[in-house]
């Protein structure tokens, strides 16, 4: 149980093991614990980021959903009210054309009515005029009594 | 495995003799230079293996196992020691494994390796390295070298010297500050490479003991002992290491 070389061989021994260990062994292993480390803590990190932007992205969606519906709304909303216009207006066309139609063949029934009154009114007098040519038996000078028989038919 | 009764000193006796050449001072103990530069080896084989091929990636098994033990120096080394110190950290993985397997060696059973070295030619063979006084007080030497070589070269020769002088009674009790510097730093390897080489000692002789028993006998007590070693091999390895790092923690701070 006394000292002796050995004890120094072992401090040899020892400090070359320290040495190695420090060299070769150590710096490795905690690199890559610390690399490992980073690594994992970028992973949690972009995956706490993937779910954020997962939920920015649903809201826009949502958002995006929205106004379409609102825009489809007011897309069938306006389609209603066009269609109504249009039905309004082609009834108004349709009222208005049907009164001008019905004015213009007022008109022509007029028309034909003055006419066939003045035809009638010629007549008359032609036959007025026969009348008396032949109650007086003699012809009765048409251009001499003109103002006399143009006041008769404006009389008729 | 007992002979017979009266021989059973002579048992004891050869189970305790070092395998040795030189003389006087000189003497080599080769059997635990054998052990523990060979477990030496075998922890730096593990360790660089698992190094040379660390991944940030998953680890196998191997590095698993190095990782947990590098952590868990580390660990225990950021625990007390605040500086920066680039040697402390591989220097305590260094003890706690190295003195780990010095200590496991006491698991082995008794008789085995001596006996194929026997059957080898080599009479003598003590395969413990921390059963030897040489082993254990050859690391606490060198870490008492370390506290003084880091003591001096934080605090400057001359912050040192002021400390041993005057701390901590003041100058006016010089001779007594120095008196008790060193006895305080006589204590340190003491304690540490004896309280080492005391458990590892016992913890052998008692193995040895209990192998004089009948053969038929010897689990009964062989067993729970072994049990229990395998909790103070650990204990102090980690002891030792821990106290390491205590003391070269003390080296760079101010009392």
């Amino acid at each position: 149980m006394n000292f002796n070389a050995t004890l120094i061989g072992q401090m040899i021994t020892f400090g070359l093991l320290v040495l190695f260990t420090m060299k070769y062994v150590w710096p490795p292993i905690m690199q890559a614990m610390q690399d490992r480390q980073k690594k994992i803590a970028d992973g949690l990190a972009s995956a706490e980021r993937g779910v954020r932007e997962q939920e920015l992205a649903q809201a826009k969606a949502a958002q995006t959903l929205k106004e379409a519906k609102q825009q489809s709304a007011e897309i069938v909303a306006q389609a209603h009210k066009r269609a109504n216009e249009i039905i309004e207006q082609s009834k108004q066309d349709a009222r208005t054309e049907g009164d001008r139609q019905l004015a213009a063949a007022k008109a022509e029934i007029e028309q034909e009515v003055n006419r066939a009154r003045e035809q009638l009114r010629h007549q008359v007098v032609s036959l007025a005029v026969t009348g008396a040519s032949k109650v007086l038996k003699r012809e009765v000078d048409e251009a001499a009594n003109a103002a006399l028989l143009d006041d008769l038919v404006a009389q008729l | 495995m007992s002979e017979s009764g009266h021989s059973a000193t002579g048992y004891i006796v050869h189970h305790l003799t070092n395998l040795k050449v030189g003389e006087g001072f000189w003497t080599l103990h080769l059997d635990t230079m054998f052990f523990s530069i060979s477990l030496g080896a075998l922890f730096l084989w593990l360790f660089m293996k698992a190094a040379k091929s660390a991944t940030s990636g998953v680890p196998g098994p191997l590095q698993n196992f190095c990782e947990i033990m590098v952590d868990f120096v580390d660990t225990q080394v950021k625990d007390s020691f605040h500086g920066r110190n680039p040697v402390i950290a591989p220097l305590a993985l260094t003890i706690f494994i190295w003195v780990f397997l010095w200590n496991a060696m006491d698991l082995v059973p008794v008789d085995l390796l001596p006996a194929i070295a026997g059957l080898l030619g080599i009479p003598y063979l003590r395969v413990v390295p921390s059963t030897d006084l040489n082993s254990t007080f050859g690391m606490s030497i060198a870490v008492l070298l370390l506290v003084y070589y880091y003591s001096i070269k934080v605090k400057g020769p001359v912050h040192f010297t002021m400390e041993v002088l005057t701390h901590p009674f003041g100058k006016w009790f010089m001779p007594f500050n120095l008196l008790l510097r060193i006895v305080e730093d006589l204590a340190k390897p003491i304690s540490l490479g004896l309280r080492l080489f005391g458990n590892l000692y016992a913890g052998e002789l008692i193995f040895i003991l209990i192998a004089l028993l009948p053969w038929w006998i010897q689990f009964t007590l062989g067993w729970p002992w072994a049990v229990f070693h395998i909790l103070v091999i650990t204990l102090q390895a980690f002891i030792f290491m821990v106290l390491t790092i205590v003391y070269l923690s003390m080296a760079h701070e101010d009392h």
